[in-house]
């Protein structure tokens, strides 16, 4: 089964009479623990692919399948709830939240899940040892290096056990060392987890960490 | 809500200028609050406190104590209206009093009374004693003194203390009828009454009765010399009670909805600045009401925060100003307070509602 299937998914965005095509009919597969890179200049469409797979956005057109699971005709409330169950985001810039704790910041997840509080304790416990954290665990983001921050950041998109790993442009705030160092974090983590990822970038150096590399133009998917 | 607990644990100055304001509201409610009901007690409790469901004035003294007469014939047929329990009369005398040792003189209403009021014992046997407020105690008034009333000096002596009885702001004596009198003849000898005549009466119905209808048949009987009405209404026709209410209710209602802006205000500020932020938690799988709950759990605290410093700070006041300021803070304004604060922040905070559902997850990315 594919961790994640579009199919002929189309997204038009609406600005008084005219239309945005962001995606045109883009199809594609990722397998279980497959890490596919997609690439693109700015605007050209992989933003919203990656929102539409996360259920951050819904198709005008097409199906897209997580897991199995047909999430295109979710309405916005079940969205929510496979978003707090299936998916793990690691955003841009990061996006911890600023008066969390390390340790809080993987909680917010389970927070808003209503889980056992013991059980995801322990799971954020044991994330932020696997990601070298323990000892930081009590930081706040503002005493954290970027490289930590960033790590965080991977810990709570694996908080809640995901089927899928979306990450937007990690490397985008980073130098080219550090920036390999968490492309390098990253697919160590997604590799011991088997589970599949897509990472959006726009740096061909960070290509090779993945399986595949898919390069999006215009909104139509094309492959390498 | 843990998350916004933390905020506020962790990020207390952020949301100093808005509990700062709600401190200084409360205050303010507090402190108006206490005016109104120090006003309406000090003015009222002689009246509330009478035993009898309904007062009875003449009819052409427009319900005012100090203007009413019934004469000795007038008050026995009253007492023959069928459903009536008993009857007492009543008499005040507005006078200044000086107190051993004080320069400055009290201001006292001296009553004389038939019937007991709430908290009052049986009338003293004899000339010239009294019981007095307890609010006297601020003019330095104690038990066993001799207080010396009006212009010539009549001399009463003080048996013990009653509370609550005050009438027009000032401090409740309460004697016999002849105490009364004669202390009414000696302060204003073109006023003395006749043996007999008191100005009002206190009038007991019986039990299963209704007090109306009695008033109304009392009236009939009287031949429309007297008009009777019941006690809330004969305290709601003293003098500026009434528009003491409206005005000062007026204002309080006034603080509270600028209590719901500041609430409003802040909050809208605070949800355009945490977009990114609760586009986040959408994103990871919040739902708008999680993340609602959290604006209005700080609001909430914040608000129970600032109620407590002003509480704090409105005892304090009381402590302050000089006892002659009508400024009574009770339990159940208090509680008004809290819980019209507590209701403002919510619906202040409940403005954000739109802006927070509006947060799309999507902007979490790119």
């Amino acid at each position: 089964m594919s961790a994640l299937r579009l199919e002929r998914v189309r997204k038009v965005y609406h600005s008084g009479d005219d239309e945005i095509v962001a995606l045109d009919y883009a199809s594609l597969d990722v397998d279980d623990a497959e890490i596919l890179a997609l690439v693109g200049p700015s605007g050209s469409g992989k933003t919203t692919l990656l929102s539409i797979s996360g259920g951050l956005l819904s198709p005008t057109e097409g199906r897209v399948l997580v897991a199995g699971d047909d999430i295109s005709g979710y309405d916005p409330k079940r969205l929510t709830t496979f978003r707090r169950e299936r998916v793990g985001f690691v955003f841009q810039s990061v996006n911890l939240v600023p008066f969390l704790t390390a340790r809080e910041n993987l909680m917010v997840v389970a927070d808003f899940d209503r889980r056992d509080q013991k059980k995801s304790a322990a799971r954020a416990d044991q994330l932020l040892e696997e990601l070298g954290l323990a000892s930081r665990r009590s930081n706040l983001p503002g005493q954290l290096s970027g490289g930590e921050r960033q790590r965080v950041a991977v810990g709570r998109a694996f908080m809640n056990e995901p089927a899928l790993v979306l990450i937007d442009e990690p490397t985008s705030a980073l130098d080219t060392k550090l920036g390999e160092q968490v492309m390098d974090l990253i697919v160590t983590e997604v590799r011991a987890r088997q589970t599949a990822a897509v990472i959006v970038t726009h740096d061909m150096r960070m290509t090779h960490y993945a399986d595949r590399t898919l390069t999006i133009m215009d909104g139509h998917l094309q492959s390498d | 809500m843990k998350i916004a607990l933390r905020e506020l644990w962790r990020r207390p100055g952020r949301f100093v200028p808005a509990a700062l304001a709600l401190v200084l509201l409360t205050l303010l409610l507090l402190v108006l609050g206490g005016l109104l009901d120090g006003l309406f007690t000090g003015s009222t409790g002689a009246l509330r406190a009478q035993p009898g469901q309904l007062l009875t004035y003449s009819s052409d003294s427009k319900l005012s104590l100090v203007r009413s007469r019934i004469d000795a014939a007038t008050i026995a047929q009253v007492k023959q209206v069928p459903g009536v329990a008993q009857v007492g009369g009543i008499g005040a005398a507005l006078l200044g009093a000086q107190v051993p040792g004080r320069t400055a003189e009290a201001s006292v209403a001296l009553f004389g009374y038939e019937l007991a009021p709430t908290g009052v014992p049986s009338p003293p046997a004899a000339l010239g004693d009294v019981y007095a407020d307890r609010s006297l105690q601020a003019y330095g008034v104690k038990v066993g003194q001799t207080l010396l009333l009006g212009p010539k000096q009549f001399p009463v002596q003080v048996q013990g203390w009653v509370d609550d009885t005050n009438f027009l702001l000032q401090g409740g004596l309460w004697g016999n009828p002849d105490t009364w009198r004669a202390a009414l003849a000696s302060a204003r000898p073109d006023a003395v009454l006749a043996p007999g005549t008191f100005q009002a009466l206190t009038v007991e119905t019986a039990a299963a009765t209704d007090p109306a209808e009695i008033a109304a048949a009392i009236d009939a009987t009287t031949g429309g010399a007297t008009r009777t009405v019941t006690r809330s209404e004969a305290v709601n026709s003293l003098p500026g009670i009434k528009q003491q209410r409206s005005t000062f209710n007026a204002i309080i209602a006034t603080t509270f909805l600028v209590a719901a802006l500041v609430v409003a205000l802040f909050f809208a500020l605070l949800t355009i600045e945490r977009t990114a932020m609760y586009a986040v938690f959408k994103a990871v799988g919040a739902s708008g009401s999680q993340i609602f709950v959290q604006v209005i759990s700080q609001a909430v605290v914040i608000a129970l925060t600032a109620f407590v410093v002003g509480a704090l700070l409105a005892v304090g006041a009381i402590f302050a100003i000089p006892p002659q300021v009508p400024l009574l803070l009770t339990s159940a304004r208090t509680l008004q307070v809290l819980v019209g604060l507590v209701i403002m922040s919510v619906l202040g905070s409940a403005l954000s509602l739109r802006r927070v559902a509006r947060v799309d997850p999507a902007s979490a990315i790119g």
